[in-house]
């Protein structure tokens, strides 16, 4: 069972991670886009955080949907309409809940990640970040089918997101600025695979406490 | 870096309150979220126009905010996509009743953000439609990369499609004009120098004082290939060549449709130039390079297409799409035909583009 205040949680370890990786998200960034990812990560929570204390009272689903919204006004570049499309989805797939179970945890990852391939229309190994989030759901579907409770599933997800992340290195880019960079592209992180994969540590960090 | 800057999170804001200030006849400025809307907006009945992107192409796009061209353009920072509050806003502050049309550049930010704001708009009972400017031939496939940028043609699209819109075209009608301009339109830039976005604080790339890079993009995306300096006649003939050369270009894109309330893929083909064809030629400076050297690439380029048979009826030649203060310049070639030359004509009152009126 994960309850409102966790996902409140979630949202602001989110906010601290991403203003603690803001330089390395950036030099990721540098080397394949146009070194402003960890910037645009953090002011966009640092937004979030500004927004949450008017809706922290309310259900789950309204959280993650101002969280979009918010997002997706303050971000900017490329990550903002899709992240921010991530938690407007999830919210609306979440409506009206006060507390999530298993089943509900997956969904809002599941329907979130929908939102962010429609958005973005990637592909797996396009080097995006859906390298990290499309093996982070099987991973963690498959733990829930062999009956591991809330944590150990997200385990999975977490530890098959970190792989996913590291396995972009190799990747060539076909989606955004990086692609035009063709073969150059290889031999560097994703910036978004990276940010996605510390904002799912960070929901697995406020589970486990 | 030294600029003419006050503080460096000031720079797109009092940018645009300098252009308050010298042009309240012809448009007007909002903050938060930020956008440029014509004066007169909404003008009742007509289909309004909007486009927008990153900040440091100027006059592209708030100064071509006027009669006979955009009702709105919406900025975001330096080099960096606007967000789709402002699109959605913007929108709603300029439809006369008509529909509003979204002219969006090909760059994976500019495109997610403006998705976003159609489909804001759309859910708030405006008629939207959204077309895609790519027409950099510098890129080569569309099957791995992101496609072509959308580059020198998005200032004769704003310009023709905006007059088609004063004139009473329907929604329809504007998007079909602006896809055709687009069809017809190819662009190939060069930089000489890179430039330097005032938060970064040093310069995008380096390039070397013997070097030149032909097939750059607008935010300094990496070219064809690096070159030792040539002469201006050799420069311009390798671009024009890239341009007239250029084969067919295939790829699909995402439509808005208001009947299914939904995004449609659309496949699009734009044919080549071929001998006997009217075209609009565009040279522009990427900011640094003096309207002299421009003229010299004119002369050149006017005579290849003398040769390929090619006919220059109409031309534009100055800093229209810039690159804040790059060295360099794009060379444009829009295949015109009678209607696209009408709206080319027609009356224009921008701080950008004045004629006719």
């Amino acid at each position: 069972m994960v309850t409102r205040d966790q996902i409140v949680q979630w949202l602001e370890a989110t906010a601290t991670v991403m203003t603690e990786n803001r330089e390395y998200l950036t030099q990721l960034d540098a080397a394949i886009g146009d070194a402003d990812h960890g910037i645009n990560m953090t002011r966009g929570f640092n937004k979030v955080m500004e927004k949450l204390p008017s809706v922290a009272d309310k259900d789950i689903g309204n959280i993650l949907k101002t969280t979009g919204m918010t997002l997706i006004s303050s971000v900017g570049g490329a990550s903002g309409p899709l992240y921010g499309t991530f938690f407007m989805r999830s919210g609306m797939a979440l409506a009206s809940k006060e507390e999530l179970t298993d089943d509900d945890l997956f969904k809002m990852l599941k329907t979130g990640v929908e939102g962010i391939v429609q958005r973005g229309r990637a592909q797996l190994e396009d080097k995006t970040m859906f390298d990290a989030w499309s093996p982070a759901l099987d991973a963690m579907q498959a733990a829930i089918d062999n009956g591991q409770d809330t944590k150990g599933s997200m385990k999975a997800a977490v530890d098959a997101a970190e792989q996913g992340m590291k396995d972009t290195i190799p990747l060539i880019a076909r989606k955004g600025r990086a692609s035009y960079l063709g073969e150059r592209s290889r031999g560097h992180q994703d910036p978004g695979a990276t940010s996605s994969y510390l904002m799912l540590k960070a929901l697995l960090d406020t589970l486990e406490k | 870096m030294k600029k003419l800057i006050n503080a460096i999170d000031d720079v797109v804001k009092e940018q645009l309150e300098g252009m308050a200030v010298a042009h309240p006849d012809m448009l007007k400025i909002h903050f938060d979220p930020t956008f440029v809307v014509r004066a007169d907006a909404p003008v009742q009945g007509k289909v309004a126009l909007i486009s927008g992107g990153g900040s440091g192409h100027e006059p592209m796009h708030g100064g071509f905010v006027g009669k006979g061209m955009l009702d709105a353009a919406c900025p975001g920072e330096v080099f960096t996509s606007p967000t789709p509050d402002q699109m959605y806003e913007a929108a709603k502050a300029v439809d006369g009743g008509a529909g509003v049309l979204f002219l969006v550049k090909n760059y994976t930010g500019d495109v997610l953000n403006f998705e976003t704001a159609a489909e804001l708009a759309f859910a708030d009972g405006i008629k939207v439609q959204s077309i895609l400017i790519d027409d950099d031939a510098a890129v080569k496939d569309s099957l791995y990369t992101a496609g072509r940028r959308g580059v020198g043609t998005t200032v004769l699209a704003e310009k023709i499609v905006g007059a088609a819109a004063e004139a009473g075209y329907t929604l329809e009608q504007c998007a079909d004009l602006a896809r055709k301009v687009n069809k017809y339109g190819r662009s190939l830039g060069m930089a000489l120098t890179s430039c330097t976005v005032p938060a970064a604080g040093k310069p995008t790339f380096e390039l070397g004082e013997d070097e030149f890079e032909i097939g750059i993009g607008i935010h300094g995306e990496p070219g064809r290939e690096r070159l030792h300096m040539k002469t201006a006649d050799e420069i311009t003939e390798m671009m024009a060549l890239a341009i007239i050369e250029d084969g067919a270009y295939s790829r699909t894109v995402r439509e808005w449709d208001n009947e299914a309330g939904d995004w449609v893929e659309v496949e699009l083909v734009d044919p080549p130039l071929q001998s006997g064809d009217q075209v609009i030629a565009f040279v522009n400076s990427m900011g640094g390079t003096p309207v002299s050297e421009l003229y010299a690439v004119y002369r050149k380029l006017a005579e290849i297409c003398n040769d390929k048979g090619i006919t220059i009826v109409r031309n534009l030649i100055g800093p229209y799409i810039t690159s804040l203060e790059m060295a360099g310049c794009s060379i444009t070639l829009l295949k015109a035909d009678d209607e696209i030359l009408k709206f080319w004509d027609a009356p224009v009152v921008t701080p950008g583009l004045r004629w006719g009126a």
